[in-house]
Parts: C-alpha cells; sequence; structure tokens
C-alpha cells in the first residue's frame, strides 16, 4: 500500500473510531435517559421523578386484573418479580394484554402509591408460536415468561 | 514498504475499471435476479398462506415476513455504503464512489418499508403506532442518514468531491449501526429483542422462520440486483465519453 493511501487508511480508521468512541461514551452518560421506562424497583427505590409524567414497564401480575362492572376502569399489578406497582386505567386496552404480558404504561404516580397510567401498550417477546403450540406448552407448564432483566436494564 | 505490492485480490484492482465492472455486473445479474424472484414469490406465498398464526398476534404477525428483512436489508444496505465510501476514499475508486450512490436510495426505501411496516405491526399489538424508544429512534435516524446522504451528493457540482463528502457523513453515521442492533439489549425498550441473530437458534419453530430466512434471502438477492442495475447506469452515465460506451450505444 503506497503511503497515500495508508495515510487516507488511518484518517477514515480514526473517524469511524473517534465518532464511534464519542458516541459511546454520550449514550453511556445518558443511558439512564434512553430507557423508555422505568421498572417497579426503580419506582419503588424512588429513582423514579414524582409528580411528573413517566413510562413504567412491567409483566401483569397473574390474577391481579380487576376490572369495574360499571366503567372501563381497571387495576391491575405490575411486576418485575422483585417489586410490583398497582397501576390503574380508564379505557380501552391493546388486544394483546392479559396477565403474565409485558406492557409499558405511561402516567402519574399518586399520593397513595398508586401508578395513575393515561396509556397502556403491549410488550410482546420474540417467542413467536403457533396456537397449537402455545397450547401444549401451557398445558406443561413451560410457557416462556418474561425475564425480569428485560425490563430492569 | 515495495510499491508494487498488490494488498488485496486481484479483482480488487480489476473492479477500478469501470468497463470491467460493467461487464461483470451484467454477467452476474441473473444469478441474483432469478433467485430473487423465486424465492420472494415462494417466500411471500409460504409467509401468507401457509405459515402459522402467531398465538398472541394471530395474523397481524405475519407483517414480520416484510419488516424483519427489510430492516436487515436497510442496515447491511448502510455498512455497504460506508465500506464502498471508505474504499472510494482511500484508493480514489470510482467504481466505489458509484457503488456508494446506488446504495444510498435503495436503502432509503427499505428504512422507509421497516419503519412503515413496523408503525402498522405497532398499532394492533403495541396499541401504537410509534414510541420513541430507543429501537425506533434510531432506525429513523438511519433514515435521516440515507436522506442527509442523498442531499449531500446532490449539492455538489463535482462528482468527485460529492463522493468525498458523502463517504466522510457514511462513515460518520457508521456509528449507528451497532446502536440500532443492540439498543434493544442495552435499554429499556417497548420493541422486542432480535427475530434472528447469528449465533443462536431463533426462538420461534421451524415452519415461522424458514420462510423468513426464506425473504431474508430473496431480499438480498433483490438488493444485489437493484444495486447492479443501478450501478451500471451510472458507470454509463458517467462514462459517456468513453470509447467503450459510444461502441456499446452503437452497437444497440
Amino acid at each position: 500500500m503506497n503511503p497515500k493511501r495508508k495515510q487516507r487508511l488511518i484518517i477514515v480508521l480514526f473517524i469511524v473510531f473517534g465518532v464511534g468512541i464519542a458516541v459511546g461514551l454520550t449514550m453511556f452518560a445518558l443511558s439512564q435517559n434512553i430507557n423508555l421506562f422505568y421498572s417497579p424497583t426503580q419506582i419503588v427505590n424512588g429513582e423514579a421523578p414524582e409528580h411528573t409524567r413517566i413510562r413504567a414497564g412491567g409483566m401483569v401480575v397473574e390474577g391481579s386484573v380487576t376490572r369495574d362492572p360499571n366503567s372501563l376502569k381497571v387495576s391491575f399489578g405490575m411486576t418485575d418479580y422483585a417489586e410490583s406497582v398497582t397501576v390503574e386505567y380508564t379505557g380501552i386496552l391493546p388486544d394483546l394484554f392479559r396477565e403474565g404480558q409485558g406492557i409499558v404504561a405511561q402516567g402519574v404516580m399518586d399520593e397513595a402509591g398508586i401508578f395513575q397510567a393515561s396509556e397502556v401498550l403491549a410488550k410482546h417477546d420474540e417467542n413467536y408460536m403457533p396456537p397449537e403450540v402455545a397450547e401444549a406448552l401451557e398445558k406443561a407448564g413451560n410457557m416462556p415468561k418474561p425475564e425480569a432483566e428485560e425490563f430492569n436494564k | 514498504m515495495a510499491e508494487n505490492k498488490k494488498w488485496m485480490p486481484r479483482w480488487f484492482y480489476q473492479m477500478a475499471s469501470p468497463r470491467w465492472s460493467y461487464e461483470i455486473m451484467g454477467k452476474l445479474m441473473p444469478w441474483f435476479a432469478i433467485p430473487a424472484a423465486v424465492l420472494l414469490v415462494l417466500g411471500i406465498a409460504w409467509a401468507l398462506a401457509f405459515a402459522p398464526q402467531d398465538y398472541q398476534q394471530g395474523n397481524s404477525f405475519r407483517i414480520i415476513y416484510i419488516h424483519v428483512p427489510s430492516a436487515i436489508l436497510a442496515q447491511s444496505c448502510y455498512m455497504l455504503m460506508a465500506v464502498a465510501g471508505a474504499i472510494g476514499l482511500i484508493w480514489k475508486m470510482k467504481v466505489a464512489d458509484m457503488v456508494a450512490k446506488s446504495c444510498a436510495p435503495i436503502g432509503a426505501t427499505m428504512a422507509i418499508l421497516a419503519l412503515a411496516t413496523g408503525a402498522i405491526w405497532g398499532k394492533p399489538t403495541w396499541g401504537s403506532w410509534w414510541v420513541w424508544d430507543a429501537r425506533l429512534t434510531s432506525m429513523l435516524i438511519l433514515l435521516f442518514l440515507y436522506l442527509g446522504v442523498i442531499a449531500l451528493h446532490s449539492a455538489f457540482e463535482s462528482e468527485a468531491t460529492a463522493a468525498q463528502a458523502t463517504a466522510v457523513l457514511a462513515l460518520v453515521g457508521l456509528v449507528n449501526i451497532p446502536i440500532i442492533k443492540y439498543s434493544v439489549e442495552w435499554w429499556n425498550t417497548l420493541h422486542q429483542p432480535a427475530t434472528f441473530t447469528l449465533t443462536e437458534r431463533p426462538a420461534m419453530p421451524a415452519e415461522m422462520w424458514v420462510p423468513l430466512l426464506i425473504m431474508v434471502i430473496g431480499f438480498y438477492c433483490f438488493f444485489a440486483v437493484s444495486l447492479m442495475m443501478r450501478t451500471r447506469n451510472e458507470i454509463i452515465h458517467r462514462e459517456r465519453r468513453a470509447s467503450w460506451v459510444r461502441e456499446l450505444i452503437e452497437k444497440q
């Protein structure tokens, strides 16, 4: 390789790695702001800001969903297996919402420690499967569940 | 350092000749065009009619067969554009510049397709067209990088200057590719983790991922064909004063 080309190669590598390091450090410093949501553990530990709109993500606790028979109000527990938070929401839930499903809710923590959600989004994982397979796994009790790390990064 | 020492295989230096590149691409094209047509037709039919539906999402899951290949392609195409740009910068190879220029519109189309199918998929499953999570945002930045490359290229009168400037922009934007890939692992996102990884078996059963794999390979072949067509066009346009191009045109 002649010296001219070698010099240009070094400049190109310098651009790629220089930008990579700069952006990497920035991302590392901002990592908390890049997270889309807070986990129940962070909320319980007081790491999430209070009295402002935040997003919280976790898994809907099995058997915790209670619906008000006279309105669209629902309340359910949301957990990352370590801590859990009660969520209240009035409105139509996404089709994928069910117990044992990952969700991301937007809202405010009230004084009673209940998360008043204004929006609930369903989070699904990459374990796509045909209905028959899901049924068989369900029967055998081997249904894959979202892991705790899924909500705590 | 020996001046005549060859660092790269022979074809690499042959590629510097627009005429040689034009001819080899003409010969290679059918080898990609036929598999592209076969795989895309087979893959689409399999995906839409025969692959099982998802236990949670039902039929709306089938959009994955367009969404994942286009998202993979948008990123691969960007990497190719940056590498071709770097070769153009270092070796001053005109053909590499032309390849880089031809990549941008194809990649931008793939990025738009990935974002659009993602939004259409997101509404029925997540409950929202768009969320500012790390994966979606970094993918949007990828689209803006493509648009920036296209705009920057057309802002210069001289092709050589335009190629240099866009190559630098493409190299700077390269940092976004690992961010897109690892965004779902590094941060809390609404977007699910990767469907396909090189190291692990896909989480879904074979009757679901085989058609997806066929679609991905079909998209790659389609990309190769459209890239070669664009590059050949670019070669003819830029070499229009060369005698071999004149001869080619007179023959027709």
